[in-house]
């Protein structure tokens, strides 16, 4: 039978470890947090999930682990943070950063509950949600884009524009569509308004990239690299 | 979650996926200086939530008599990332709007006073675009204690080899297109050392940041590079000056507004907006041209208009209609052509709005092709009395942004007329 090993960092001790020996997993304990460390002591089918004691750390640092580890090539399984108390305020914005939190003191039975439940849901838990199309990669939890590799700086309203459309490819909107579903209020451009954001797109797609947003002539727009045939949305 | 909340999110999120150190929080003072305030990471929520209290006496235009405290409030949609910092500790910038204490708009706010006459034009069903011409000079260095030195020897669209103007100015232009920046084109001008880059249309009040965005631009590459870039309006008393010839039209909806029946294919909007430019132009001038060097460049013989009047070929003319290419209708428009780009770009951008509404709620009519109805002030002095009369632009500006400028600009003058110019001391010393 295959045990799961799930990372756990900086350390597995009382409760923790209790809760690894209640759930039948092998905790691996990572206790600097650095990502060679952590790779070094991955099995040769990878990590089910990873327990992260971020009372133990700064709570950025314990921050960055978790961004690292969710970046990395090779998936990590869920995250499970391990908190005090007031540090539940600055989970707000973060949430995409982990799966699941306790807050100390560690309650045993808890702890192998949530890791149970977590690691059962993981075979069926999507990652992050993402867009992957002909060079672009968005990231919508961490609102990052990027163009063959390189990252894209946007503004609010180019990244939700992208986003509209990216997700929506080889489907033509209109102006209106565009202005309506993507800006819902009123905004000084108009519709033309449009046509400035798809131009300050295009700038930084840079030339190489800048088709995979086309003009539809008379119509509007759309996202994608197959031929522009007209097809109502 | 409301748009706003969302926006701030995306900001604070970015910071920290990006790795930002610091960010910039701009603004703009009433003569269109360039302010900021730095703030960290750790401060960026409050000072997107609150705002970030200041003492508006220490910034021109922005003194009162009673209480001085105001807030700068970021502007969420203008958020982003100069990427000329290094990666790792990045540096980005978002636009504040000026507002008192107690939240309402501050009347020195130029951003605010933009956006107040483009409300205006909105109500009324129309969005105004604008696409300027940037004009300005690379140089040595800018050491006021000897005459400027422009980096190279070229004309016109001249090619020149690879030199450094070339790149520089090639790198400026990326480096605006990463920023969002559409650039049509960019080119060597007449003077030597003159390079002039031209934007694509974009609304009012983005453009008018975009114009305070590529001065910053031009002037940090130009540093980098070891040179200096000036957008003073006439540097060199024998090459003609720097100007903002400024690409103008009102949108309504979907439609070009200008587009019509009339001469040239204009509509009857388009041609009482240009009797309104025409007909106010003199009283503008102290904004479009706000400075006492902004009249040297103002003068006859060269391409800068010296007069009111309108024309579609002449060179010299201050509104002209510029040809459209067949089938791009929608490009029709009107170019204004006595603004320089040392102006305040939100004040100029309100009083030409402002200047061409009145023509076309006024039902003013249009003015002989041609022909010159008024001069142009020709000093700085003769600008701000144009100004102080001028019933437009108190309605435009404001008691408190008109009264501040007329002070502000008169002690300049009085400052500048007790001067003794080296012409004078040429011409007159061994004479008299």
């Amino acid at each position: 039978m295959n045990i799961d090993v799930v990372l756990c960092v900086p350390s597995c001790d009382g409760p923790v470890r209790k809760a690894f020996d209640v759930t039948g997993v092998t905790p691996a304990v990572a206790t600097s947090g650095r990502l060679n460390e952590i790779t070094s002591l991955e099995p040769a089918d990878g990590y089910a999930g990873a327990v992260i004691n971020a009372a133990a750390f700064p709570f950025v640092e314990a921050m960055n682990l978790c961004r690292q580890l969710r970046s990395r090539e090779r998936g990590i399984g869920p995250i499970i943070l391990l908190l005090d108390h007031y540090q539940l305020d600055d989970l707000t914005f973060r949430e995409d950063l982990f799966d699941d939190f306790v807050v100390g003191p560690f309650d045993v039975s808890e702890l192998a509950t949530r890791l149970r439940h977590r690691l059962r849901r993981a075979g069926n838990e999507s990652v992050a949600p993402r867009i992957d199309h002909g060079g672009l990669l968005m990231n919508l939890e961490t609102y990052q884009a990027s163009i063959a590799g390189r990252i894209m700086d946007l503004t609010y309203m180019e990244y939700e524009l992208l986003r509209f459309l990216a997700t929506n490819p080889n489907r033509v909107f209109t102006r209106e569509t565009l202005l309506s579903r993507v800006w819902g209020y009123e905004y000084y451009g108009g519709a033309r308004t449009v046509d400035v954001h798809v131009r300050r797109l295009r700038a930084k797609l840079g030339e190489e990239y800048a088709h995979l947003i086309q003009t539809v002539r008379s119509v509007g727009y759309k996202f994608g690299t197959t031929p522009n045939d007209y097809t109502p949305s | 979650m409301s748009s706003m909340q969302s926006q701030a999110q995306y900001v604070l999120r970015t910071v920290e996926e990006r790795g930002i150190r610091f960010v910039q929080l701009w603004f703009t003072d009433v003569l269109g200086r360039h302010k900021a305030f730095h703030v960290t990471p750790a401060e960026l929520e409050d000072a997107l939530d609150q705002g970030m209290t200041f003492d508006g006496s220490s910034i021109d235009g922005f003194s009162r008599t009673q209480e001085s405290d105001v807030l700068a409030r970021p502007d969420l949609t203008t958020f982003q990332l100069l990427p000329w910092h290094d990666e790792g500790a990045g540096v980005a910038r978002v636009f504040c709007d000026i507002v008192n204490i107690d939240g309402t708009p501050f009347e020195g706010c130029p951003r605010q006073g933009l956006r107040r006459v483009l409300n205006g034009a909105h109500d009324q069903g129309y969005t105004f675009f604008v696409a300027p011409e940037i004009e300005f000079f690379y140089f040595d260095d800018l050491d006021p204690s000897r005459l400027p030195r422009p980096i190279d020897q070229g004309s016109y669209f001249d090619l020149l080899p690879d030199d450094t103007a070339s790149q520089v100015r090639r790198r400026t232009v990326l480096m605006l297109e990463e920023m969002g920046i559409g650039v049509e084109h960019a080119q060597h001008e007449d003077a030597p050392g003159q390079h002039e880059i031209d934007l694509r249309y974009t609304d009012a009040l983005t453009m008018a940041d975009t114009v305070m965005s590529v001065r910053h631009v031009v002037k940090e590459l130009a540093r980098q590079s070891g040179i200096a870039a000036s957008f003073m309006p006439k540097p060199l008393a024998h090459a003609q000056g720097s100007g903002m010839h400024t690409h103008l039209s009102l949108w309504a909806d979907e439609r070009n507004a200008f587009v019509g029946d009339g001469p040239y294919g204009l509509s009857d909007v388009a041609v009482k907006f240009i009797a309104g430019l025409v007909h106010h132009a003199p009283e503008i001038t102290a904004i479009t041209n706000q400075w006492v060097n902004s009249y040297k460049r103002l003068v006859p013989g060269g391409e800068a208009p010296v007069g009111a009047g309108w024309a579609r070929y002449d060179a010299a003319a201050l509104v002209r209609v510029p040809s459209i290419k067949p089938g791009r209708i929608d490009s029709t428009r009107v170019e204004y052509r006595s603004p320089d780009p040392a102006a305040n770009p939100y004040l100029a951008f309100a009083v030409i709005l402002a200047a061409g509404l009145r023509g076309v709620n006024g039902d003013y009519e249009l003015p002989k092709e041609g022909a010159r109805t008024a001069a142009l002030p020709q000093s700085l002095a003769e600008a701000v009395d144009l100004m102080e009369k001028s019933t437009l632009m108190h309605e435009t500006l404001g008691a408190h942004q008109v009264e501040w400028f007329l002070r502000n600009k008169r002690a300049e003058w009085d400052a500048y007329r007790g001067q003794v110019t080296p012409f004078e001391l040429e011409r007159y010393l061994p004479l008299l």
